[in-house]
C-alpha cells in the first residue's frame, strides 16, 4: 500500500470521551501513529454508555468507544501513579502531538500540560478541547455536548415555538469541535514545519457551536431578533417541512425553494384544484397560509411511501428526501455508493460498523484497519516496541499496578 | 493572522455557493489569500437572509457576511471563453479551489480536476456537494432540511407523537463546509511533503452521518432507531428522564443520572442538596444515587415511578430560581447545570467575552463596525485577525485584474461590456 499522508506522525492520546478522540482518529485514519491512553479505575464514561453488544454493559462490550478511535493503539495507565505519570512522560517525548480533552487543570495535576510537555519535547503540538476553554470565569465548568449545546443557543432552536425546547440528543456541538480541531492541529504541523516551533492550541466547544449559528447571532446583534424555533417551518420558504408517509412512523422532508420548483410540486402531484387556490397561487399567499399548505400536502403524501414521494419530486428536481432513521441510513444506497460504513473486526462486539470521513481523496485514499481498541488491548506492542521497556519492567507495573487490568466500575447513567 | 504564517501565502479561489462558502471562510481564517469569484452581478447566496437592518439587498446579506469574512472578491463569468482563460490564469497562482456546482459542471467547461492538474500539478480542488460526485443521488437536489433530513439529523430530534425535528437554523452546508477545510488541509499536508496535489471530494450528507453521535451505532449493534424523545434523554423510544426545565426566566438544561457516570450522579446528589436547603426534595435527600441507573428504566417499573418523582421535584424546585442562581451554584458545586441559551443569552455570556471571541469588524460603506463570533481555538501567541469583511460585488477585481494579471484597463472595460467581469 502506498505510504499514506500522516505516516510517521506520532499521538500521545490523553484525550477522552467524545471530542478530543476525533482528531487524532481522523490523523490515525490517514496514517498517523495513535496511542490512546486509558485506565480502568477511571474509564472513558463513552465505555459505560450505551450501546452495549447484547445489551450487556462491559467496558469493552460498547460501540461508542469504539468508534471514535479506529486505527489507535489502547494502553492502559494509571496516571495517578509516580510510575505512571513517569511512564506518560516517555510517551510524550516520543510524541508529535499530545492531545487533552480533560476538564482544565486535570492534566497539570498528572505533570502533563502544556508547558511540562514542552519541557521534554520542545517543538509538542499540544491541543487542549473543553467545553468552554481553558481560561475565564467559566473555564472550570467541566460539562459535556448536551450542555454546551444549549449554552451554545442549539436547545433554544429545537421544536415548536410554542412548546418547550428540545434536547440535542447527539450532543450536536460535539461534531462541530473536532473538525475545527483537526484543521488547526494540521495547520500546526505545517507551521512545525516551516519553523520548527510546537504550537499550544486551546479550543472552546461552546464557541464551535456558536460559529454555526453565526446567521442567527448577527440578526440578534444586528436587528435585535432573537430567533425562536419554528418547528420544521423556513422563514424564506413555503411550502417546507416533514410529511407523514405509509408506514409506522415515517416522513419525508420537502422544501420548495423557486417558482419553477412550485410549478414542478403541482405537476407532480397532480394539479389538485387547491394549488390554484389565490391563498396558494402566490409565494406571499403559500407563506402566509403555511398551516392549511402543509396539511394540504400531507393528505397527499400520507398515501405514498417517503421512498416514493422522494423519488417522484426528485425526478421532478424538487427537493425532497426521505427522514432517515439509523437503519435507511445503513440501506441508503448513495451511503453504500461512497462506502461510509466499514465493517471491522472487533475482539469483543465482533463484526460492526465505523464511519468513513464526509471527503474522499483521490490520490492518497484513508485507510480504516483497525477496530477501536479494547481497553488496554495493545500494552504489549506499545510498552515494549513504542517505549523500549523489558518484560521484567513490564511485569512490575503489572504488579503494581500501573498498568491497570481490571474495573470494577458500574456501568450505566 | 499575519502573513506568511500558517496559511498565509497561499491562494484559494472559492466558486463555491451556499453550500460551500464555509470551507473558504476557514482556510481564510488560517490566513490563507482566499478570493471568492462571483458571477457578473454577484453570487446567488447574496440573497440569503437574514439582513442588515432587515434590508433586503445583495450588499447586506448577514449569512453572505459572516460565510465571506476573510475573502476577497472578483467577479468573472466562468461559462465564456474569455472568462475561462482567465480562470486558468488564476489557477496557476492558486493552491486550491474550492467549487460546489452539481457533479460534471466543471468538467463539462473544462475546467474539471484532470484540466486544473495539468494547468498546475500542485492544484487541490475540493468539491462540496450535496451527495459527493457519483452515484444514485449524485444529483438530488437539497436544501437544508432534505439534507439533514437524509443524514439522519432529523429523526433524532423532535418529540414523541410529533413530527421529527430540524434544528431551526442551518447546518447541512456548514457541515459540508468544514469537513470541505478538512479534507483540503488533509490533502494540502500531503501536498507540502510531495508536491502532489488532488482531487477532495466531499459529501454533505455524510458529513451529518457524522454528527449522530451513537445513532448508527444503536442500529447497528441493538436495532434500535433512535428517534427524539422531546426535552430530555431516551432509548429505544423509551423516555427515560427530562433534562430541559423551565426556571423562573427561562430555561435550564440539566443532565442528572446515576450509575457509572460520575457527573451525572454527583449532579443527582448536590441538586437535591440544593433543593433540600429551600425545603424541598426531601424525599430524596439521602438517595443511593449510586446504585441508580436510568437506563434500566426499560426493564423496571419502580425506576420508572422514582424518575417521575425526581422529574416532579425538580420542575418544582427550577420554578423558584433564576438561570443566573442555578448556573452560579452549578459552577461552585459541580453540577452539570447550564442556562438554555438564546442569541442575547449566547452575546451577553462573561465566558465568551472574556475569551475575546467576539471579533468587531469595520464595515465602512454601512459606516459601522459588526460584532462577528470569532475563532474558536486559540493558535498559540498568534493572535486572530479579522484581514477582511465579505467582499463587496466586483471589490477587488482591479487589485487581481489590473495589477497582478496586469490587465490594461482598456481590456477590463472590454471584458465588462461582454458581461464576463
Amino acid at each position: 500500500m502506498a505510504k499514506q499522508i500522516f505516516e510517521g506522525i506520532k499521538v500521545a492520546d490523553f484525550a477522552w470521551v467524545g471530542v478530543g478522540v476525533q482528531p487524532s482518529r481522523e490523523l490515525a485514519e490517514h496514517g498517523a501513529t495513535v496511542v490512546r491512553v486509558e485506565c480502568h479505575k477511571y474509564p472513558d464514561s463513552l465505555r459505560t454508555i450505551p450501546p452495549f453488544k447484547d445489551w450487556l454493559p462491559g467496558i469493552d462490550r460498547g460501540a461508542f468507544g469504539a468508534a471514535y478511535n479506529t486505527n489507535k493503539y489502547g494502553i492502559s495507565l494509571d496516571l495517578n501513579t509516580p510510575k505512571g505519570q513517569e511512564v506518560a512522560k516517555r510517551l510524550v517525548a516520543w510524541a508529535d502531538i499530545v492531545t487533552d480533552g480533560m476538564t482544565p487543570g486535570t492534566m497539570a495535576k498528572w505533570g502533563l500540560e502544556y508547558e511540562s510537555c514542552k519541557k521534554i519535547k520542545p517543538d509538542i503540538i499540544y491541543y487542549s478541547t473543553c467545553q468552554m476553554g481553558q481560561k475565564g470565569p467559566l473555564y472550570k465548568f467541566g460539562g459535556f455536548g448536551m450542555v454546551g449545546t444549549a449554552y451554545a443557543g442549539y436547545c433554544y432552536l429545537l421544536g415548536w415555538p410554542d412548546k418547550d425546547p428540545l434536547s440535542l440528543f447527539n450532543n450536536y456541538s460535539d461534531f462541530v469541535a473536532p473538525w475545527y480541531l483537526t484543521c488547526a492541529v494540521i495547520v500546526a504541523l505545517l507551521h512545525r514545519r516551516k519553523t520548527g516551533e510546537g504550537m499550544y492550541l486551546d479550543q472552546s466547544q461552546v464557541e464551535t457551536g456558536v460559529t454555526f449559528l453565526a446567521p442567527v447571532m448577527l440578526d440578534y446583534i444586528v436587528n435585535g431578533r432573537i430567533a425562536n424555533r419554528m418547528g420544521n417551518r423556513d422563514p424564506y420558504m413555503a411550502p417546507h417541512g416533514v410529511y407523514p408517509c405509509l408506514g409506522d412512523d415515517r416522513w419525508v422532508a420537502i422544501a420548495v425553494s423557486s417558482e419553477d420548483e412550485w410549478d414542478d410540486f403541482c405537476c407532480v402531484i397532480g394539479d389538485p384544484e387547491w394549488t390554484k387556490d389565490p391563498r396558494f397561487a402566490t409565494f406571499l399567499g403559500r407563506k402566509e397560509n403555511d398551516g392549511e399548505l402543509d396539511r394540504l400536502i400531507g393528505e397527499w403524501t400520507k398515501d405514498f411511501t417517503a421512498e416514493q414521494i422522494m423519488t417522484m419530486l426528485q425526478d421532478a428536481g424538487v427537493p425532497a428526501g426521505v427522514v432517515e432513521a439509523a437503519e435507511d441510513l445503513f440501506n441508503d444506497p448513495q451511503l453504500k455508493h461512497r462506502e461510509h460504513f466499514r465493517f471491522l473486526e472487533h475482539k469483543v462486539i465482533g463484526r460492526h460498523a465505523y464511519n468513513a470521513p464526509a471527503y474522499r481523496l483521490s490520490k492518497t485514499p484513508n485507510h480504516i484497519w483497525k477496530a477501536g481498541p479494547c481497553l488496554g488491548e495493545d500494552n504489549e506492542y506499545v510498552y515494549k516496541e513504542i517505549l523500549g521497556y523489558t518484560d521484567d519492567e513490564i511485569a512490575d507495573m503489572l504488579i503494581e499496578g500501573v498498568i491497570t487490568t481490571e474495573t470494577d466500575a458500574p456501568a450505566g447513567f | 493572522m499575519a502573513e506568511q504564517i500558517l496559511l498565509g501565502g497561499y491562494r484559494v479561489l472559492d466558486l463555491t455557493d451556499e453550500k460551500g462558502l464555509l470551507c473558504g471562510k476557514l482556510l481564510g481564517d488560517f490566513g490563507a489569500d482566499v478570493i471568492k469569484i462571483e458571477p457578473p452581478g454577484g453570487d446567488p447566496a447574496r440573497n440569503i437572509g437574514p439582513f442588515y437592518k432587515d434590508i433586503p439587498h445583495p450588499e447586506k446579506s448577514l449569512f453572505w457576511f459572516f460565510t465571506n469574512l476573510n475573502k476577497r472578491g472578483i467577479t468573472l463569468d466562468i461559462e465564456t471563453p474569455d472568462g475561462k482563460q482567465t480562470f486558468k490564469r488564476l489557477v496557476e497562482t492558486a493552491d486550491f479551489v474550492i467549487e460546489s456546482f452539481e457533479p460534471g459542471y466543471m468538467a463539462s467547461l473544462g475546467l474539471g480536476y484532470e484540466e486544473l492538474e495539468k494547468i498546475n500539478p500542485r492544484i487541490i480542488m475540493t468539491s462540496i456537494t450535496p451527495f459527493g460526485q457519483t452515484g444514485p443521488y449524485a444529483y438530488y437536489k437539497t436544501t437544508d432540511i432534505v439534507g439533514v433530513a437524509m443524514g439522519g439529523m432529523v429523526r433524532i430530534f423532535g418529540d414523541a407523537g410529533m413530527p421529527p425535528n430540524r434544528i431551526s437554523a442551518p447546518q447541512f452546508y456548514f457541515q459540508g463546509g468544514i469537513h470541505g477545510a478538512v479534507g483540503s488541509l488533509v490533502a494540502h499536508y500531503h501536498r507540502e511533503l510531495t508536491g502532489e496535489g488532488q482531487h477532495v471530494d466531499v459529501s454533505c450528507q455524510q458529513a451529518v452521518v457524522l454528527s449522530l453521535m451513537i445513532a448508527a451505532e444503536f442500529w447497528d449493534l441493538l436495532k434500535v432507531n433512535y428517534k427524539g424523545l422531546g426535552p430530555g434523554i431516551g432509548l429505544s423510544g423509551i423516555y427515560f428522564s427530562r433534562w430541559i426545565f423551565r426556571c423562573k426566566d427561562g430555561y435550564v438544561f440539566i443532565m442528572w443520572g446515576g450509575g457509572a457516570t460520575t457527573a451525572f450522579r454527583v449532579t443527582s446528589e448536590q441538586i437535591t442538596a440544593m433543593a433540600n436547603r429551600d425545603g424541598m426534595m426531601l424525599d430524596f435527600k439521602d438517595f443511593p444515587f449510586v446504585e441508580f441507573d436510568l437506563s434500566k428504566i426499560i426493564f423496571d417499573d419502580e425506576i420508572k415511578k422514582t424518575v417521575d418523582r425526581f422529574v416532579q421535584g425538580l420542575s418544582e424546585f427550577f420554578l423558584t430560581k433564576t438561570k443566573q442562581e442555578l448556573f452560579e451554584e452549578a459552577l461552585e458545586k459541580s453540577i452539570v447545570l447550564v442556562p438554555l441559551n438564546d442569541a442575547r443569552g449566547v452575546l451577553e455570556s462573561p465566558q465568551l467575552a472574556a475569551r475575546g471571541f467576539w471579533e468587531k469588524v469595520e464595515h465602512p460603506e454601512l459606516g459601522e463596525a459588526i460584532t462577528y463570533p470569532g475563532f474558536p481555538v486559540k493558535m498559540g501567541d498568534i493572535p486572530y485577525r479579522v484581514q477582511q469583511r465579505a467582499p463587496l460585488i466586483g471589490e477587488h477585481n482591479e487589485d487581481i485584474y489590473v495589477k497582478e494579471l496586469g490587465f490594461s484597463k482598456e481590456k477590463l472595460v472590454l471584458l465588462k461590456t461582454r458581461g464576463v467581469i
